[in-house]
């Protein structure tokens, strides 16, 4: 049986990942900010999970805005990086489990969620940079990983309830599986911040922390707010939040908050890591 | 045939990228978009205008293209990930494109960022339960 572990969330904007290409982690912008993955880091060498799911948004290297599923799964065997535009050098490829990525998404569409399978998928910033930030760069990264898309850019997305519920039938997937396999879920993306419009450079700290604390110990608390009251409070791109959910979703209700870290700013954003371990998981 | 009105549409200084804004900007998008390969980049700078023929962008949305208006495409609907794929190798940052947005300085606009984080500490201890270095 699969068994999750625990799920840990992250900022994945562009920046992060410039940081590390280009050596800044200990310079005094960044310094805060990363070393607040230490405890993160130490938590996932005990964990060592087999494979990890990565929750994040396509920023348009995957997906055009001609074709847009809300939730979109990679089922194939390997997962490449690629130039967003930048000419920046991509990652090495991610190696999937596309067994298990079937599996998923066929327990998925029981439940209901009927998920867009993808046996190509490019991965972009949104799921690289969390890897980066956790497990450095590597020509072989150490773990296997599944990318699981949300569409958070062009409306309408998905509610923050509907992203909880996700998670959970997530879980149950997970739980069905028949394979002995020890598994992380990531959250990204988020916190709070708006690239666009005169209200660009909002950050809204109090909200974020009581997400935070919130998303740890009673999910069902956002699930109150409807996207638009998200966007007002956290900005249009602070609704990347919502992803989080998917990952709470997934661990059991009683999860335990083993860290909790937060920064504020880091480029345009709110930026939060919460490491939560499921009970008996480790 | 009118556009549906949204909770979001009175949140100020904002434009939620939707269905109203995704439509008539799709072309602009798709041009940026394409902006992803590297060959396609080259064939743009050979002949920015022909480029722009090539993916039906015109009008208002073609000279914003052709002078590197980017504040002028967000306006019009371009979406912030597909212009930063032009902007940011022009060297128009995303926080560039934001002070724009406010007229003032990116240096004004990165301090005003930063503003944000004052007394954070502090206001992380207090809550206790917080990772503070
Ligand atoms: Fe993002």
């Amino acid at each position: 049986m699969a068994k999750i572990i625990g799920g840990i969330t992250s900022s994945h904007i562009p920046a992060v990942g410039n940081a590390i290409s280009n050596n800044l982690t200990q310079d005094p912008y960044w310094k805060r900010f990363f070393d607040g993955y230490g405890p993160a880091k130490e938590w996932l060498e005990k964990a060592k999970p087999d494979l990890i799911i990565v929750v994040y948004n396509d920023h348009g290297l995957n997906f055009f805005l001609d074709k847009v599923p809300t939730f979109a799964l990679g089922c194939a065997d390997m997962y490449e990086n690629a130039d967003e535009g930048w000419g920046l050098k991509p990652t090495a490829p991610f190696k999937g489990n596309a067994p298990l990525s079937w599996h998923i998404a066929e327990s998925l569409i029981e439940q209901e969620f009927d998920i867009c399978t993808c046996q190509e998928m490019k991965v972009d910033h949104g799921f690289v940079n969390p890897i980066r930030a956790l497990y450095g760069d590597h020509e072989v990264w150490p773990v296997p990983a599944i990318p699981l898309a949300v569409n958070t850019v062009q409306h309408p997305v998905p509610t923050a309830a509907r992203c909880l519920k996700l998670g959970r039938a997530l879980g149950k997937a997970l739980e069905s599986y028949p394979e002995d396999l020890r598994v992380v879920i990531f959250g990204t993306g988020g916190m709070s911040h708006q690239l666009q419009g005169e209200r660009a450079g909002i950050i809204d700290v109090e909200f974020d922390l009581e997400c935070m604390d919130k998303i740890a110990t009673d999910p069902e608390w956002i699930t109150q707010f409807s996207n638009a009251e998200i966007m007002r409070r956290a900005g249009t791109e602070g609704i990347e939040t919502i992803m989080w959910l998917v990952m709470r979703g997934a661990l059991a209700d009683d999860a335990k908050v083993i860290h909790k870290h937060y920064h504020a700013p880091i480029s345009n954003t709110g930026a939060g890591v919460l490491v939560l371990e499921n009970p008996d998981a480790m | 045939m009118n556009w549906k009105k949204h909770d979001y549409d009175d949140i100020p200084g904002t434009y939620v990228f939707d269905g109203e804004r995704a439509h008539p900007s799709y072309a602009l998008n798709k041009l940026l978009f394409s902006f992803n390969e590297d060959d396609n980049r080259k064939e743009f700078d050979q002949d920015p205008a022909a480029y722009c023929d090539k993916f039906n962008v015109t009008g208002k949305y073609k000279q914003a293209v052709l002078e590197n208006d980017f504040l002028g495409m967000l306006r019009m609907g371009a979406n912030i990930y597909f212009m930063a794929k032009m902007a940011v190798p022009r060297g128009t940052s995303v926080q560039d494109a934001g002070a724009a947005f406010q007229g003032i300085t990116t240096a004004e606009f990165q301090q005003n960022l930063l503003d944000k984080g004052i007394g954070l500490e502090e206001k992380l201890k207090n809550r206790g339960d917080y990772w503070n270095g």
